[in-house]
C-alpha cells in the first residue's frame, strides 16, 4: 500500500508480532488511508457492496446446510427452509434479495466510475478488476437462480446454457461440459451448486485485488483531480468509516423493506412451481440486472451475432480505459459529456424494459401495423436495436470523439480550491473561457 | 401482483415485465381485497379454520398440499393455534383431534408389509392419489396441481384463484367445449381455434379440467357464517395464501420492529457523521 505507515507499536506484543508479520500495522495503515475529503454519497456505494458481498456469503453459507443439490430434492428443500428452519424464511429472503440489492448497488457503483472517469490512468487496472467481479457476479448469480429448481430456473437454466451452444466450433461441446449430460438435469444442478460455492469466494479474491489497486493511486474523487496535498485528504477512520456506514444503513433500510414487506415481489411466480422439463412457460425471463443483455441479445435476428452482441456489450467495459480520450477525468467539467452520459444510463433503463417484454409486443399499442424490415416499427425489438446502437456508439464512438471535440470548463487546482475559495482558477492549457460551473 | 411489480420496477429504475402473450387471455381477475395484503395484512383465525374446512371438504379430493403438515396447522399464526400449546405445535389439541380422521400409508415394521396407519400431526397432509398417473386417470388426463404453493405461483395469486374459483359463466354460444373440459374466463387460454362465432368475439380465458366446485352450501362452516360461493372461495384463498408461505405474518411483525430499529440506527449514524466532519470544510 501507498503512503508512509503512521503505526508505531506501542507493547512488548506488538512489537514483536509486528517484525514477524505486521497484521496490526497493516491494518492501522488501511485505516489510516489519506482519502480525498470531498467524496460524496455515490462514493458509499464501495462499502455498501462490501456488505453486500458479506451478507450473501453469510446467509449463503447457512443455507447450504439445509439445501440439497438433486432435481428431485431441490425444491423441496428450499421450501423446507422456508417453512421449518428456524428463521429459515428470513434467511432465504435476504440471500435471495440480497442478490438484486447486490446488483442494484454495483450498478450505481459502476456508473459513478463511469460519470466520474475513475476508470481512466492510473486506475485502468483497478477498473478492469471491478470488471471482472462484475463478470463473476454476474456467473454466480444466475448459477445461484437455477438452485431452488423452479420452472424459471429451469428454463432460464437452458436457454443461457443453449446461448453458448450457438458459439462456432466449441459451443456445443461447452454446452454438454456445462450440462453434464444432453438435457439441463441433475448433474448440471450439482455442479452450479458446486460453482455458486466457490465464485463468492473467486469475487472476495478479486476484490482483495481492487482494494489493493485502489490504495496504489488511492480514491478518485468528484472534481478528478488529483489528490496535491494533505490539506485535501482525510483518513479513512472515523471519516468514511462513519459516512460509509451511515450510507449502508439507508441502503439497508431499502433491503430490509423488500425482505420484510415484498419478499416476492422481484422474484417470478413461476419459480414457485417445481421444474418440469416437459412444461414451457409461456414467457421466459431471466432477472431483472439481465434484462438490459437479454434485450439485447434478442435484438439481433442472428442468433450467434445476437450472442455476440450480448458479450461484446459488457467487453466495451474492458476496453472503456483505452476508449477515453478526454484528458479531463470528471463530468462535472465536460459539459457536453455530461448529457452524452445521461442518454446511456436512460438507454440502459430502456434495455431493461425492452428485456423484460415480448421482442413483439408493441410500447405503442394503438400505432402498431407498420413492419420494417422484419418487425413491427413499434415493437420492442426496435426500441432495444435504437438503444443497444447508442448503447455500442457511447463506446466506440462518442467516448473517442467527444475527448478530442469537447472544451471542457476550467477545472479547479486542487481538490480544496473549490472548497476554500469558490471562483474557480483556470488551470494551463484548458480553454480560457470564464465559466462559473464549479 | 403486476401493479406492486410496477411499484418495485420504479424503485429500481425499471418498467416492470409484464407478461404478454402472443395469443393467449384471460379476463382481469376480479378485485378483491384481503385482510392479509400489504405491509399491515394479518390473517383472520376464524376466516383460516373456514377456509381449511372447504380445502378439506371439497378441494382435498382432488388436490393435494405436500408441502404441509397438520402439526402447520397449529404453529403460531395457524388455523388452529392455541397458545396453551406454543412450544409444540405437535401437542395442539385440536390438531390432535383432527388427524384422527386420516389414514397414512406405512411400513409395518415386524412384517414389513404395506399398511394404514393414523396420522399423527407430524404427518404431511394425505395425498389424493398414490402417484401422478392415478390422479391424471382420475382427472380426464389433467393434473390436479398440488395447493401448497398455488397462491406464489400465479401471478396475483390471490384474486386470480378467487376468480377461477367464482368464474364459471355459461358457456358462450359457438364455443366448443372438449370432453371433460370447461370454460372458465379468467383461466389462460388461446380459445381461437374452438370458436365458430364471429372472429373479433372469440371469448376470453380458457378451459379447465375442474368443473364449478364452490356452490351456495357446499360446507357448513362451524362458525354459523353463510357458505355462499364467495364466502367459500374467499376463505378457501385466505388458507391457501397462508399456506404457501405460513411465516408471513411473522415476518411483517419483525420488519416493523427491524424498520424502527433500522431508523434510529440511521438517525445515530447521520448525527455521528455530521459531528466528526463537522471540523472538515468539504
Amino acid at each position: 500500500m501507498s503512503g508512509h505507515s503512521t503505526y508505531e507499536p506501542k507493547t512488548a506484543i506488538e512489537r514483536w508480532l509486528d517484525t514477524r508479520l505486521p497484521i496490526v500495522r497493516f491494518g492501522v495503515d488501511l485505516m489510516d488511508f489519506p482519502t480525498p475529503k470531498n467524496l460524496n454519497y455515490w462514493w458509499t456505494f464501495g462499502g455498501i457492496l462490501a456488505f453486500c458481498l458479506v451478507v450473501q456469503i453469510v446467509t449463503g453459507v447457512i443455507l447450504a446446510m439445509h439445501y440439497t443439490a438433486t432435481a428431485d430434492g431441490a425444491f423441496n428443500s428450499v421450501e423446507h427452509i422456508m417453512r421449518d428452519v428456524n428463521y429459515g424464511w428470513l434467511i432465504r429472503f435476504i440471500h435471495a434479495n440480497g442478490a438484486s440489492m447486490f446488483f442494484l448497488a454495483v450498478y450505481v457503483h459502476m456508473f459513478r466510475g463511469i460519470y466520474y472517469g475513475s476508470y481512466k490512468a492510473p486506475r485502468e487496472v483497478l477498473w478492469l478488476l471491478g470488471v471482472i467481479i462484475y463478470l463473476l457476479m454476474m456467473a454466480t448469480a444466475f448459477m445461484g437462480y437455477v438452485l431452488p429448481w423452479g420452472q424459471m430456473s429451469f428454463w432460464g437454466a437452458t436457454v443461457i446454457t443453449n446461448i453458448i451452444g450457438s458459439l462456432p466450433v466449441v459451443g456445443p461441446s461447452i454446452t454438454t461440459w456445462l450440462w453434464g449430460g444432453f438435457a439441463v438435469g441433475d448433474p448440471t444442478l450439482n455442479r452450479f451448486f458446486s460453482l455458486h460455492y466457490l465464485l463468492p469466494f473467486m469475487i472476495a479474491g478479486v476484490v482483495v485485488l481492487h482494494i489493493w489497486a485502489l490504495h496504489v493511486p488511492g480514491n478518485n474523487n468528484p472534481t478528478g483531480v488529483n489528490v496535491k496535498s494533505k490539506a485535501d485528504t482525510v483518513p479513512f477512520h472515523p471519516y468514511y468509516t462513519v459516512k460509509d456506514g451511515f450510507g449502508i444503513a439507508v441502503f439497508v433500510l431499502l433491503f430490509a423493506t423488500f425482505v420484510f414487506f415484498n419478499p416476492d415481489g422481484m422474484g417470478h411466480p413461476d419459480n414457485y412451481t417445481p421444474a418440469n422439463p416437459l412444461v414451457t412457460p409461456s414467457h421466459i425471463v431471466p432477472e431483472w440486472y439481465f434484462l438490459p443483455f437479454y434485450a439485447m441479445l434478442r435484438a439481433v435476428p442472428n442468433k450467434l451475432m445476437g450472442v455476440l452482441t450480448m458479450f461484446g456489450s459488457i467487453g466495451m467495459l474492458f476496453i472503456l480505459p483505452w476508449l477515453d480520450t478526454s484528458r479531463v477525468r470528471s463530468m462535472r467539467y465536460r459539459p457536453q459529456a455530461k448529457w452524452f452520459f445521461a442518454v446511456f444510463v436512460v438507454a440502459c433503463l430502456i434495455l431493461g424494459v425492452c428485456g423484460g417484454h415480448e421482442p413483439d409486443d408493441l410500447w405503442l399499442p394503438s400505432a402498431g401495423g407498420f413492419t420494417l424490415w422484419d418487425s413491427d416499427l413499434f415493437s420492442y425489438t426496435w426500441v432495444a436495436r435504437v438503444f443497444a446502437l447508442y448503447y455500442f456508439a457511447y463506446f466506440l464512438v462518442i467516448t473517442p470523439l467527444l475527448g478530442l471535440l469537447e472544451q471542457p470548463l476550467p477545472m479547479p487546482e486542487s481538490i480544496s480550491t473549490p472548497v476554500l475559495s469558490h471562483p474557480a482558477t483556470v488551470p494551463a492549457g484548458a480553454a480560457a473561457s470564464p465559466e462559473k460551473k464549479g | 401482483m403486476l401493479r406492486k411489480a410496477l411499484v418495485i420496477a420504479a424503485v429500481l429504475g425499471f418498467a416492470a415485465a409484464q407478461p404478454a402473450l402472443a395469443h393467449t387471455s384471460a379476463a382481469e381477475p376480479k378485485d378483491i381485497h384481503w385482510s392479509f395484503e400489504g405491509p399491515f395484512g394479518r390473517f383472520d383465525q376464524e376466516q383460516l379454520q373456514r377456509g381449511y374446512k372447504v380445502y378439506h371438504d371439497v378441494c382435498s379430493s382432488c388436490h393435494g398440499m405436500k408441502l404441509m403438515s397438520y402439526r402447520n396447522l397449529g404453529q403460531l399464526g395457524g388455523p388452529f393455534f392455541d397458545k396453551r400449546w406454543e412450544k409444540n405445535p405437535n401437542d395442539n389439541g385440536y390438531v390432535k383431534a383432527l388427524v384422527k380422521d386420516f389414514q397414512v400409508p406405512d411400513i409395518d415394521g415386524d412384517t414389513g408389509d404395506v399398511i394404514k396407519r393414523p396420522a399423527t400431526p407430524a404427518d404431511t397432509f394425505v395425498s389424493p392419489f398414490a402417484n401422478e398417473a392415478a390422479a391424471r386417470a382420475s382427472n380426464g388426463g389433467a393434473l390436479p396441481p398440488d395447493l401448497s404453493l398455488i397462491i406464489k405461483a400465479r401471478e396475483d395469486g390471490p384474486r386470480y384463484v378467487y376468480s377461477i374459483l367464482t368464474g364459471y359463466v355459461p358457456t358462450p354460444h359457438g364455443l366448443k367445449v372438449p370432453a371433460g373440459k370447461f370454460y372458465n374466463p379468467y383461466m389462460p387460454g388461446d380459445m381461437g381455434s374452438y370458436w365458430s362465432g364471429p372472429a373479433d368475439k372469440i371469448p376470453v380465458g380458457g378451459f379447465i379440467g375442474m368443473p364449478l366446485q364452490l356452490t351456495a352450501n357446499r360446507v357448513t362452516f362451524d362458525d354459523g357464517v353463510a357458505a355462499t360461493p364467495e364466502q367459500e372461495a374467499k376463505d378457501v384463498v385466505a388458507f391457501l395464501a397462508w399456506a404457501s408461505e405460513p411465516h408471513q405474518e411473522e415476518r411483517k411483525k419483525m420488519g416493523f420492529a427491524v424498520m424502527l430499529y433500522l431508523l434510529l440506527f440511521t438517525g445515530v449514524l447521520y448525527a455521528s457523521y455530521r459531528t466528526i466532519w463537522r471540523k472538515i470544510d468539504h
